[in-house]
């Protein structure tokens, strides 16, 4: 796996540490760097100002031969703490190169000439300027272990010699040393504060992103799992991908569920033509035949076997009238609109088959003016379903019925707390022959279907534990031809 | 016997004035010089000394404190202080304005030393004429011990003070003389051997960078003197307060302090060697 290949999880704290990293090591150099041009300058503004203070004094001690007192002035910067003294020594020197007193006489014993002290001061020996107007010397040379700022003691004009203060690059460094550790041990300070906080940001940050990438790369094998919005509640970059898999979720979810009622309908129509011209092939034949047996009876043979079995026959031809009757549903008698007395009629109707149960009947209707729908076929759909609900009640079961008109459509309602009816059930429910009891020929809710769909109404059924509840909706103003295909022929 | 009779008068009379003190205080004030003949530095126990001395004198003491020797002496001379402590060389210089007070008594006796110190590393020096062309730190030009007996030791020893060193230089004090010689600035210096031994017991890290080369004779120790022009009352007064001191609890006290056994009288004979010497080199 490449690099760039891992995931942002780990990208992206690894991108913020490297660049906290970057910046840590960047703002500390150069936070090194000044401290250690600071240090430089500070060391030698020091023993400039150190030069620049004694000088004046040491001059009476030089006029007096005072040496007692010039030692006292230049040991007195070591006096207190010598080892946080900048300087090494200091050094006071006659106009001869040597040594009138120093601060650390042992190693620069009184009288002794510069440049036997050692190569360096060797080295100071040979540039120092003497005369009685120079400027303050400084020496340092690359590679040396000592830098030499010389201050003149002069007054008037007069030079008596020479302050020499040395301080030891030793020293220097020592100090930078400790400046050093202290700007490393902040730098590790503050990455360990940052580098953790980025890590846990670019977790936090990733955590949603990879809840949508695994639901998106998901899509494809249909399962589309829902994202709890309060896992992110901003309105950033990240809460929009949120709200926008919410959006193509439920836009999928519709599309399935389109899909799907679209084939059961298409199914339905299928169904709906096939009946249509069998039923119709059939009653061609069968109207002639059923007309033939009539003339049989009437002029044939007075034979009792004959005249039974054309009874027989005549019987038989006469069910498949019937049930052919049944699957051709016609939908466009005329008959009178339907009002309140057909409701009222039906309750009556159906009332006793629920006594007999002993089913509770709950009757609510609301339908104050006659509607522009046929009493018939509405009353033929109701006492369908209501005698489906009564006898799926049950004893002691509840059956409830509403009606109820609005401007546009006509709603009815019938629910019973019978037996649930299952998955497989419901999809098949409307097709003919499909019969969940014993007794029926399994077209009632066929016909209830036809009839509704013809008047460019749905029916639509669902159920669970507590109740089975069909829901019908017709328009009242039905376009004519809203659904040509459930037309059908005569 | 009048002698005697003197003396007990002035008992008498000492007794009726430290009576007299316990009522009204005298307000003129005895005033001080103090050189750097013993431990300078030391301004708690002078303060301490001094507070003992007015209890005891019942009157206010001043210490004037000077660092040359020769400031001392003209103080003394100017009539600005009634008394002083100062080295034997100054005394004998100044024998006809003052007179001896009294003189301390360093381990019991009258007289102290000078002590040639060297570095404790330098092991070889035995005499100052093993220190010829070397750097040397002189105390005080006025100071017996510290520049006189060393000059007279190198004279005496067939050298000429003037040039026997390569370098001579002054510390104004015996004990930044033995600071010189402990920091290595001089490889030699002579000092007050009671300075020396009194540093010893306080600051042992110093003198233990130096050693002590070569010892000298007795001399007298420094004395506590009174300008010519004092008064016997304070004179004696003063004398007798000092040589008391070793009778009660806290005059013990600031004597051990003071690295001092007690005062006594003293007498100018103490001091003939010093003549000797100021003579060898003419200055008598």
């Amino acid at each position: 796996m490449r690099l760039f290949d891992l995931s942002l999880r780990f990208k992206l704290p690894l991108w913020g540490g490297g660049l906290i990293l970057v910046t840590a090591l960047a703002v500390s150099t150069s936070f090194v760097v000044q401290a250690w041009d600071n240090l430089n300058q500070d060391l030698q503004q020091n023993a400039e100002d150190i030069g620049r203070t004694m000088a004046p004094s040491l001059f009476p001690e030089l006029l007096h031969d005072n040496v007692w007192g010039a030692f006292e002035i230049v040991s007195l910067p070591f006096s207190t703490n010598p080892e946080t003294a900048l300087h090494e020594s200091l050094i006071v020197l006659d106009n001869d190169r040597k040594v009138y007193v120093s601060s650390r006489p042992q190693q620069h014993p009184v009288l002794s000439e510069l440049a036997r002290l050692g190569p360096e001061y060797r080295a100071l020996n040979e540039v120092l300027p003497l005369a009685p107007d120079a400027r303050i010397f400084t020496l340092s040379v690359r590679g040396a272990q000592r830098i030499f700022v010389a201050v003149p003691i002069a007054n008037d004009g007069v030079r008596l010699g020479t302050l020499i203060v040395s301080y030891n690059k030793s020293l220097l460094w020592q100090r930078f040393q400790i400046i050093l550790m202290r700007s490393i041990w902040i730098t590790l300070l503050v990455l360990a504060v940052l580098l953790p906080i980025t890590a846990y940001w670019g977790r936090r940050m990733m955590l949603p992103m990879r809840l949508v990438t695994a639901r998106i790369s998901r899509i494809g094998s249909g399962e589309l799992e829902a994202l709890d919005p309060t896992l992110y509640p901003y309105r950033d970059e990240v809460g929009q991908l949120f709200l926008a898999y919410e959006t193509v979720r439920s836009k999928l979810q519709e599309k399935a569920e389109f899909e799907k009622q679209m084939v059961k309908s298409e199914r339905m129509a299928a169904v709906g033509r096939l009946t249509a011209s069998i039923a119709h092939e059939i009653n061609n034949p069968l109207g002639g035949m059923l007309n033939a047996i009539s003339t049989l009876k009437r002029y044939g043979s007075p034979d009792p076997v004959m005249q039974k079995t054309v009874s027989l026959l005549e019987r038989g031809l006469s069910q498949i009238r019937e049930t052919v009757a049944a699957l051709l549903v016609e939908a466009k008698v005329k008959s009178r609109p339907i009002d309140a007395f057909d409701l009222e009629d039906i309750h009556i109707l159906v009332t006793p088959a629920a006594n007999k149960q002993g089913t509770h009947l709950s009757w609510l209707v609301a339908l104050p003016n006659p509607l522009g729908l046929p009493s018939t076929l509405v009353r033929q759909v109701l006492i369908n379903l209501l005698l489906n609900a009564i006898a799926a009640a049950g004893r002691d079961g509840l059956v409830a019925v509403r009606v109820l008109a609005s401007e546009s459509r006509l709603v009815m309602v019938v629910e019973n707390s019978g037996q649930p009816l299952l998955p497989e059930q419901l999809t098949r429910l409307f097709e003919p022959f499909t019969s969940f009891s014993e007794n029926g020929n399994g077209l009632g809710l066929w016909i209830c279907y036809q009839i509704v769909t013809q008047m460019g109404g749905t029916i639509s059924a669902e159920s669970n534990t507590e109740l089975t509840r069909f829901t019908i909706l017709i328009p009242l103003n039905p376009q004519s031809d809203a659904n040509p295909t459930q037309n059908l022929p005569d | 016997m009048s002698k005697f009779v003197k003396l007990l008068f002035i008992a008498l009379w000492l007794g009726v004035t430290c009576m007299d003190a316990q009522g009204a205080r005298e307000s003129r004030t005895i005033r001080v010089a103090m050189t750097p003949a013993f431990l300078h530095d030391q301004h708690a126990l002078l303060a301490e000394w001094r507070d003992y001395l007015e209890f005891r004198l019942n009157r206010p003491v001043e210490f004037v404190q000077r660092d040359h020797y020769r400031d001392t002496m003209d103080l003394l001379q100017q009539q600005k202080v009634e008394f002083a402590w100062i080295c034997d060389y100054p005394y004998v210089v100044l024998k006809k304005d003052v007179r001896i007070l009294a003189v301390a008594l360093n381990e019991g006796k009258p007289t102290y030393r000078s002590y040639l110190i060297v570095p404790t590393r330098d092991t070889r020096t035995r005499s100052i004429s093993d220190l010829k062309d070397r750097v040397f730190a002189y105390a005080d030009p006025y100071s017996n011990t510290g520049y006189l007996s060393p000059r007279f030791e190198i004279k005496r020893s067939g050298g000429d003070p003037a040039t026997f060193f390569r370098r001579t230089f002054f510390t104004w004090s015996h004990r930044k003389a033995i600071d010189a010689v402990a920091v290595g600035l001089a490889q030699g210096a002579s000092v007050d051997s009671f300075v020396w031994d009194a540093l010893n017991k306080v600051r042992p890290d110093i003198t233990s960078k130096t050693r002590i080369a070569w010892k000298s004779d007795e001399y007298g120790f420094p004395p506590l003197v009174a300008q010519n022009h004092v008064p016997d009352a304070d004179f004696l007064l003063f004398q007798n307060v000092l040589m008391s001191m070793k009778n009660d609890a806290h005059g013990r006290l600031l004597l051990a302090r003071l690295n001092l056994t007690g005062f006594i009288a003293g007498s100018p004979q103490l001091y003939d060697s010093v003549v000797e010497m100021m003579r060898l080199f003419g200055e008598r």
